[in-house]
């Protein structure tokens, strides 16, 4: 049941004086789907970031697939790791970003076939079959020729989990995919990555204000504050009976409305 | 070739005619320091950048440095640098290659700040897209942040052709024979300033024009499909 395929070992994170993580311990298993929620400037896009390789460490070990992600060399004489090192580690990691971050200049199909392409040497027809493959499982396999500003948010949306998708990672990062959209758009968001927690058996991590949604796609829902895991558990334990009285107190607020 | 000989000096229009072919002459001069000038400014724009973006404080600052002095010091006490200085330590270089290389250090300061300009109007979140896709950094330059960047700076090289080409007539005072010193040198001999002096002008005008039109149409052929440029 425990096989930790991300492990944060006390962690922390510090931007000059600011002290966003401290003393972070978290683990996620193979196949896991988690999902954190805590309050704004808590640290939970850091904790993603730090995953993607955007933002090192100040302190303690990031584990990914029981290697160091920013750390390199023998165990004992750890040394920042280099740019080959992370690319290496990348090849298992892919985010879908709050702000899509599609290229504007690529079309859909191009936004999908770049990476693969480059980095993973797939042939041009390769790479197009497998986009393809991918729009159809988003709902937009008639939209590979448009440019990003032609889509509407959700479906932008869609297309960058289809991106992040076509270099097979194993673990999935979501930081509020849902939060730039407009209501009517969330719902077919969600209902994609619904089907991949659902089908796959990816790692999924995720950052969301959605509860409702939280609850029904994850096994394990972590509630951070300040910079560390204060709580958590299964979503139907930490959302109707939560110990803690900080979680209680950010349950209540974001239920509230 | 100032010879004079076949100067009409009988009215205006004569001497306008008869001195159109040397004044041409004296503007090919001109557009080929404007050329060269603005390719020696692109090429150490984007090295002068670079450096400035450096991480290291020890490359970074003297860049910084150098960029600010190029762009405070007027362009006249720069070209009398090179002209009258260098020669000191045996290094005489033509008058055109060293009027050409004087305009290309002062614009490469300015062509520096678009480069960086244009570049950090990229959205980071381009980059950091790129970053996950684990492109590799020259591919997440090239491929992503380039592209992106392109259309943003385009024109605003375009004005600063424009603006090279106004300083050429500067390269007079070493001896380039550039359009508007043939101008002068014209009016010295036929006591007719106004004449070339409005055909300087008038051919200015025109090139000026010309620049500005082909930017634009340079401009609008770019392909920016969605690049958000504000
Ligand atoms: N590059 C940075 N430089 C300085 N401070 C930063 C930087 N990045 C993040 N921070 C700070 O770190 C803290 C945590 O940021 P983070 O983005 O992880 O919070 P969050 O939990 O994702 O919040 P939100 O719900 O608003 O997205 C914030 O106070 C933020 O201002
Ligand atoms: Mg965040």
């Amino acid at each position: 049941m425990t096989d930790p395929i991300i492990k944060f070992e006390n962690v922390a994170k510090r931007f000059g004086d600011i002290r966003v993580l401290e003393g972070l311990d978290f683990t996620v298993n193979r196949g896991e789907k988690v999902t954190i929620i805590g309050p704004s400037g808590s640290g939970k896009s850091t904790i993603l970031r730090i995953l993607m390789t955007l933002e090192d460490v100040s302190d303690g070990i990031v584990w990914v697939d029981g290697t160091p992600l920013w750390h390199e060399g023998a165990a004992g004489a750890l040394k920042p790791a280099g740019e080959a090192h992370l690319h290496k580690m990348r090849t298992k990691l892919g985010m879908v970003f709050q702000s899509f971050n599609l290229f504007p200049h690529m079309s859909i199909l191009r936004n999908i076939t770049e990476a693969p392409v480059q980095v993973l040497g797939l042939s041009k027809p390769d790479a197009r079959a497998r986009a393809m493959d991918l729009l159809e499982m988003v709902g937009l396999a008639d939209q590979a020729g448009k440019f990003p500003h032609q889509l509407s948010g959700g479906q932008q949306q869609r297309v960058a989990i289809a991106r992040a998708l076509a270099m097979r990672p194993e673990i999935l990062l979501f930081d509020e995919p849902t939060s730039a959209l407009d209501p009517e758009l969330v719902g077919e968001v969600q209902e994609v990555i619904r089907k991949l927690a659902e089908e796959h058996d990816l790692t999924m991590l995720l950052v969301t204000h959605e509860m409702r949604f939280a609850r029904e796609i994850s096994d394990r829902v972590c509630f951070i504050d300040a910079g560390a895991i204060r709580e958590q558990g299964p979503p139907e334990d930490l959302f109707t009976n939560p110990k803690e009285a900080r979680t209680q107190q950010f349950l209540q607020a974001v239920l509230a409305d | 070739m100032l010879f004079g000989f076949e100067w009409d000096t009988t009215n205006g229009w004569t001497l306008a005619v008869s001195i159109l072919p040397i004044l041409l002459l004296g503007l090919w001069v001109t557009l080929k320091a404007t050329v060269l000038g603005f390719a020696i400014a692109m090429v150490l724009g984007l090295v002068l950048a670079a450096l400035k973006a450096a991480p290291s404080r020890l490359v970074s600052w003297p860049a910084r440095a150098v960029s600010e002095f190029l762009r405070d010091t007027p362009l006249l006490i720069q070209l009398f640098f090179l002209y009258y200085v260098l020669p000191e330590f045996g290094l005489v270089l033509p008058a055109f290659l060293t009027g050409a290389i004087a305009l290309g250090l002062q614009y490469s300061a300015y062509l520096s700040e678009v480069y960086r300009a244009g570049i950090e109007a990229v959205p980071r979140g381009q980059t950091e897209a790129a970053v996950a896709l684990n492109l590799t950094p020259a591919r997440r330059f090239s491929r992503i942040v380039v592209p992106q960047a392109i259309p943003r700076i385009v024109p605003a090289m375009g004005n600063y052709l424009v603006s090279i080409m106004k300083d050429v007539p500067v390269l007079s005072v070493v001896t380039v024979l550039e359009m508007l010193n043939v101008a002068t040198i014209i009016g010295d001999r036929t006591f007719n300033y106004l004449v070339p002096l409005t055909m300087v002008g008038g051919l200015y005008l025109i090139m000026t024009l010309l620049a500005a039109q082909g930017v634009r149409l340079l401009d609008r052929a770019l392909p920016k499909t969605g690049i958000p440029l504000k």
